[in-house]
């Protein structure tokens, strides 16, 4: 798997997917449309700040609440490269992974690194490292066959891919 | 080693005779289930498959419930895109608005939903089926897709925790107040990724209404699954509403929980859920020391719009009036609930005592339509999450409650207890 690299923007506990994509955005399923949204209920900010690459850190059951696959979709079009988080919720799991945006839990890391700290994350052995503090974490590797799922860019592509 | 009731369904599932919590595993599935929001997601992943149809035509359920009857021309087109899949793929358990009703108040009353089932949805409440003794948990669309097109989804077997609920609840305390109740104790996150198993003589206490309240809501703690044992009236329940025969599963004697959790039933009260997390509890005698001034109160949805709920309500609001300025909103759950709550005279009770009474639909509990809240309002609301922004503006409050709780609140015009009233 692809390194993540890129600019950190933090979170705290319990970021539910209403926040993350709010459902008065749902009557649209495009990537594109839902990335302009994309955090508007918990920072206005993110759609203006946010850059190809960065990083979302954030604490405690990152994507809790509904099932909708529209909240990875719509971090994940907005150009996040990755989202360390110390637990997620499980759904929100399982659709990160099925879309193929690399995610990664490491309660260390979720709690050391800081706003604006430059991160790499290798999925391959799970290090996270944080450049600007000069720090490495040991977060969870996915097992085998995540990692070929989101390597394939999601679950549809993998099942076609014949990998499976 | 023994099993948990959730690890011998997904055993079983899995053609497995054994399974330990994290083992990952590909389970076959009963029913694969969405809605008008996440099902136009699962259809276009689905298109880029390279299949012929569906697994089972009689194995999927499409309900347009979240965003229907049709809010706007957005949604109206991706109900039509579920309408026209449904079409092509001769989908059986397709519910036409008519037919329609919240998925989860409709699939078990359907007869779709049965013990020793593996069921999943792309909704996260699919976990309510957990109440006829069912394995059933919520997905994103891909799993949806994939689940409609193999018949089989990919598990990482649960651990679990085991609630041993005991003794009769009071009179006012209903399956919401229990569940409220256990969120608060554990939390968001106290349940994240595990199996919530209930047992206990005080399940005996509990209507199959209280059974699937308290089931919908162990996603509200994190869970997986929650699941009840199956007992006589449950058994009697499936009987009614279905003509498949019930697997029955019963945990082994020497399954291994990861906690167990002693809850006795006849000391809990009536209990809300603050603003903006569902663990945020307090008893209703506690909350009503607060003065919350409401504007609006919601009885209704996947978690509480069935018959006992509206029973329980309608008892309350009989020849009362709502407070000046307070707007009722009343949604059954499913066309035969709404039916029947118009041969029981429920709905001529609420239309008297001055609320509205809706269609069923997902309507404003996930802030779609049919009473969204402006800023800085705030609703007394027997829906599931008071997240920030659910229901409207960000400024706005929910207060998660039992619906005897709402309808004293609407009576009221502020949070309060059936007893005060």
């Amino acid at each position: 798997m692809k390194n993540a690299k890129g600019t950190v923007i933090k979170y705290g506990d319990n970021v539910d997917t209403d926040v993350i994509i709010p459902a008065r955005y749902l009557n649209s399923s495009d990537p594109k449309e839902l990335a302009l949204h994309c955090m508007e209920d918990i920072d206005k900010d993110f759609v203006n700040r946010v850059k190809p690459g960065d990083i979302i850190v954030a604490n405690k059951n990152f994507g809790c609440g509904s099932s909708r696959e529209h909240a990875p979709i719509a971090i994940k079009a907005c150009g996040v490269s990755c989202v360390i988080a110390e637990t997620f919720a499980r759904i929100f799991y399982r659709n990160a992974i099925n879309i193929g945006l690399p995610i990664i839990e490491c309660p260390e890391a979720a709690k050391a690194i800081d706003e604006n700290d430059e991160v790499e994350v290798d999925f391959d052995s799970g290090i996270i490292t944080d450049i600007t503090k000069n720090k490495q974490f040991k977060g969870q590797p996915f097992p085998e066959f995540m990692q070929k799922i989101i390597d394939c860019e999601g679950l549809v592509n993998y099942i076609n891919s014949g990998k499976n | 080693m023994g099993m948990t009731m959730t690890q011998k369904i997904l055993a079983a599932h899995a053609g497995l005779k054994e399974v330990v919590a994290g083992q990952l595993i590909e389970a076959d599935l009963d029913l694969v289930l969405g809605n008008d929001i996440t099902s136009p997601v699962a259809i276009h992943e689905i298109e880029k498959m390279n299949i012929d149809g569906v697994f089972n035509k009689n194995k999927i359920a499409l309900v347009p419930d979240h965003f229907g009857p049709n809010k706007d021309i957005k949604s109206a087109e991706h109900c039509k895109c579920v309408r026209e899949f449904a079409k092509k793929n001769e989908i059986t358990n397709y519910f036409e608005v008519g037919q329609m009703g919240i998925e989860h108040a409709l699939l078990p009353e359907k007869g779709l939903t049965v013990a020793g089932d593996v069921i999943i949805g792309a909704d996260s409440h699919t976990c309510t089926y957990g109440a006829v003794g069912a394995f059933s948990t919520g997905v994103g669309s891909t799993d949806m897709a994939a689940g409609m097109a193999t018949g089989k989804a990919w598990f990482k077997v649960p651990g679990a925790i085991k609630f041993v609920l005991k003794n009769k609840p009071a009179k006012w305390v209903s399956g919401k107040d229990i569940i409220l109740h256990i969120i608060g104790m554990i939390g968001v996150d106290g349940a994240l990724y595990k199996s919530m198993e209930f047992t206990g003589d005080g399940i005996s206490y509990l209507s199959m209404d209280d059974r699937f309240t308290i089931a919908n809501m162990a996603i509200e703690a994190g869970g997986k699954n929650g699941i009840f044992p199956v007992d006589q009236l449950c058994l009697d329940y499936i009987k009614e509403h279905s003509d498949r025969e019930p697997v029955v599963y019963e945990a082994d004697p020497d399954a291994i929980y990861d906690e167990t959790i002693e809850i006795d039933l006849s000391t809990l009260k009536p209990t809300v859920s603050y603003p903006h997390l569902p663990e945020n509890t307090k008893t209703i005698d506690e909350a009503i020391k607060d003065d919350i001034v409401i504007d609006q109160v919601v009885i209704g949805s996947c978690t509480n719009g069935r018959m006992d709920d509206l029973r329980v309500a309608a008892s309350i609001l009989k020849g009362k009036k709502v407070a000046n300025g307070i707007r009722l909103i009343v949604i059954p759950g499913t066309q035969k609930i709404y039916l029947d709550a118009i041969k029981e005279g429920l709905v001529q009770t609420f239309v008297e005592c001055g609320g509205v009474v809706s269609t069923p639909t997902c309507g404003p509990c996930l802030g779609g339509y049919m009473g969204i809240l402006a800023e800085n309002e705030r609703c007394v609301s027997t829906t599931n999450r008071n997240f920030v922004g659910r229901m409207g503006h960000i400024s706005s409050e929910i207060y998660l409650a039992s619906p005897a709780v709402a309808a004293a609140s609407a009576i009221a015009g502020k949070l309060t207890g059936p007893d005060n009233i």
